[in-house]
């Protein structure tokens, strides 16, 4: 029975690989992408099944060596987990098609290794995803982690320095993490998900449970890079090559906003997390000030990926904000912005990529008109999604704000209402000006100094690069479109109790 | 107060021990001292779990025909051990990528000092 198994084929068939590709590797480097697409291809294409099926019969668990919870590690495909992990490996299969050029340039004779360190970072996220076990969690955190230090690393002269800042305040994530689930497993006597979660309730007024609470919830969110637990973010994302960046910026914090989801809403419960104390009140006011300050700090860049990733900061905070609101509202909101900031993030990120490898650089001060009638197709994409991040209606962007902004107003909670609309205007702010440029301004007489190496004449990027990009754009429009489909399921996949 | 010292010298001597290093991690200059901090910090973690799971008068949890399963109060919990087992790994891989780290931007700025290094950069 291959359904069965499918949570447990997800996160392995990307550890063979990660196995095979260096394996392989040694006897011809040529072999590296060829694997490495054939199994995102394959995860895909499981997760897809996986997720019909899921939504047809109902959740599957997956017990390591048959060894039943809460003694085994079990592996729990519901309908949240299936429609994320499809999301994820969805975007990752588009970013490795548009890697077909971008890591021949970027990373050169590498590859092999390159490769291998992401089929660990897909390992690792997919892993995330599915996992019901708390340790396990961390297993997977550290392995996507650790591939991700390394992948940021490849990139330009100051990018091994960023990932060392990465390293060191993710480890401190990380290991407050294991320490929280330490104070949980002593208390409870148990790291199983589903089996916690009935026994917390008899131990929650314990200041341990409290103590661990707090551990997970800052561990967490220095992964996931909530307002005041940012400072690794702008610089790696900026130094790291395009695919880098590309795979982390859209799914690596998303995974984390995953984790923070499932452990606040599945495992804690909504009522320790939102009524008896105010962890919630408290992530939804950190979320605003990283929405407003990532905001601001976008407006003040002037190179697109650094803009692209403060903007991650603030998009980030609409999820995190999203799970402080504690309703349905909120819920539909934090999960419909982490899938559409995903294609829009990804989208984004692979056109500054495709800029910085036709031009040689991304800075905005340099667009105009020639950028629209050299690369129509891109621009064409990176409009959609710019006009997706500032919220316009028949794109998806703006359904998530829209369901915040129902959640906020359903809290009766105004500030944060005001925090959506100011973030939807500072954005079109930062957007807008590069869109200005693009398609009004006009070429300056005198072409300043140009990168000789760089081919200025071929006119649009290469195909492998451009379809992914399109694909996103187009996946931003149709999930706009059928936008309601997708609440639909989002309610069955609701917590007990929200 | 005292009841918060006496009997718990072990979380004491971690909690010295994560300060040490969060210390090293956050405040030092020196990018392989951060690196030691982390270490620290790592195995102060290491040692709250395994010195939490520490059971007086009971042996290792292999099954032997003396002892019935029933009596659970004689058998060491080897869950926490087993964890800290791959928590042990994790921390070596960790070193080891900030070790890799180190030697590319030594290799690329020829300092290790954190302020002479954004100098550099610039």
């Amino acid at each position: 029975m291959i359904e069965k198994n499918i949570p447990a084929i997800l996160p392995l068939i990307f550890l063979a690989a990660a196995l095979f590709i260096p394996l392989l590797g040694v006897w011809k480097k040529a072999v590296a992408y060829p694997i490495a697409i054939i199994t995102v291809l394959v995860a895909a294409s499981v997760s897809v099944y996986g997720f019909i099926y899921v939504l047809l019969n109902g959740t599957i668990r997956y017990f390591f060596g048959g060894w039943a919870p809460p003694i085994g590690i079990e592996y729990v495909y519901d309908p949240l987990a299936s429609f994320v992990a499809l999301v994820i490996n969805f975007i990752a299969l588009l970013v490795l098609t548009h890697g077909y050029h971008a890591v021949n340039i970027d990373v050169k004779d590498r590859q092999v290794a390159y490769y291998s360190v992401v089929m660990l970072l897909l390992a690792g996220f997919n892993g995330m995803i599915i996992t019901g076990d708390l340790f396990n969690l961390y297993v997977f955190i550290e392995i996507s982690s650790l591939s991700g230090y390394a992948l940021i690393a490849v990139g330009e002269k100051r990018a091994p320095f960023a990932a060392f800042r990465y390293l060191i305040i993710g480890t401190i994530g990380a290991s407050f993490y294991l320490l929280g689930i330490g104070f949980l497993y002593f208390m409870s006597g148990t790291l199983n998900m589903n089996d916690l979660s009935s026994i917390l309730p008899f131990i929650k007024d314990s200041p341990t449970i409290l103590v661990s609470l707090i551990l997970i919830v800052i561990g967490i969110a220095i992964k996931m890079a909530i307002f005041p637990m940012h400072g690794w973010l702008p610089d790696s994302y900026t130094y790291a090559p395009t695919t880098s960046s590309s795979l982390i910026a859209p799914i690596g914090t998303k995974v984390g906003a995953y984790a923070l989801l499932r452990l606040m809403l599945f495992v804690f419960g909504i009522d320790y997390f939102s009524k008896d104390l105010q962890v919630a009140e408290l992530l939804a006011i950190f979320s605003c000030g990283g929405i407003i300050y990532g905001s601001i700090m976008a407006i003040a860049q002037k190179e697109i990926k650094r803009m692209l990733a403060y903007s991650s900061i603030a998009q980030i905070g609409y999820i995190g904000l999203g799970i402080g609101l504690a309703n349905p509202l909120g819920f539909i909101g934090a999960l419909l912005h982490l899938i559409n900031h995903a294609f829009m993030k990804a989208c984004l990120f692979l056109v500054a990529g495709n800029l910085r490898l036709k031009t040689g650089n991304s800075d905005i001060s340099q667009m105009d008109d020639s950028f629209r009638k050299k690369y129509p197709w891109t621009m064409a994409a990176f409009t959609i999604a710019a006009l997706s991040m500032v919220g316009i209606p028949p794109l998806a962007g703006f359904f998530s704000k829209w369901y915040l902004a129902l959640g906020t107003i359903e809290n009766n909670a105004w500030l944060y209402l005001a925090v959506i609309l100011i973030s939807s205007l500072l954005n079109a702010v930062y957007f807008f000006r590069i869109l200005e440029k693009v398609y009004m301004k006009s070429p300056e007489k005198e072409k300043s100094s140009v990168n000789d190496q760089v081919d200025f004449n071929s006119e649009e990027v290469k195909p492998s690069m451009l379809m992914p990009v399109i694909a996103l754009a187009v996946g931003l429009v149709v999930l706009g479109i059928f936008n309601v489909l997708l609440v639909d399921q989002i309610y069955k996949m609701m917590p007990a109790g929200l | 107060m005292f009841e918060l010292i006496i009997g718990h010298y072990d979380y004491l001597f971690i909690v010295v021990l994560i300060t040490i290093g969060l210390y090293g991690m956050i405040i030092k200059k020196n990018l392989v001292k951060k690196v030691i901090g982390m270490s620290i910090f790592q195995s102060a973690i290491i040692l709250f779990y395994i010195s939490s799971a520490v059971k007086y008068n009971s042996t290792v949890p292999i099954l032997v025909d003396e002892l019935s399963t029933s009596e659970v109060i004689t058998y060491i919990n080897p869950l926490p051990h087993a964890l800290m087992l791959t928590a042990i790994v994790v921390g070596v891989a960790t070193v080891g990528v900030a070790f890799a780290l180190l030697v590319l931007i030594y290799k690329r700025y020829h300092t290790f000092d954190e302020n002479e290094l954004i100098e550099r950069m610039k």
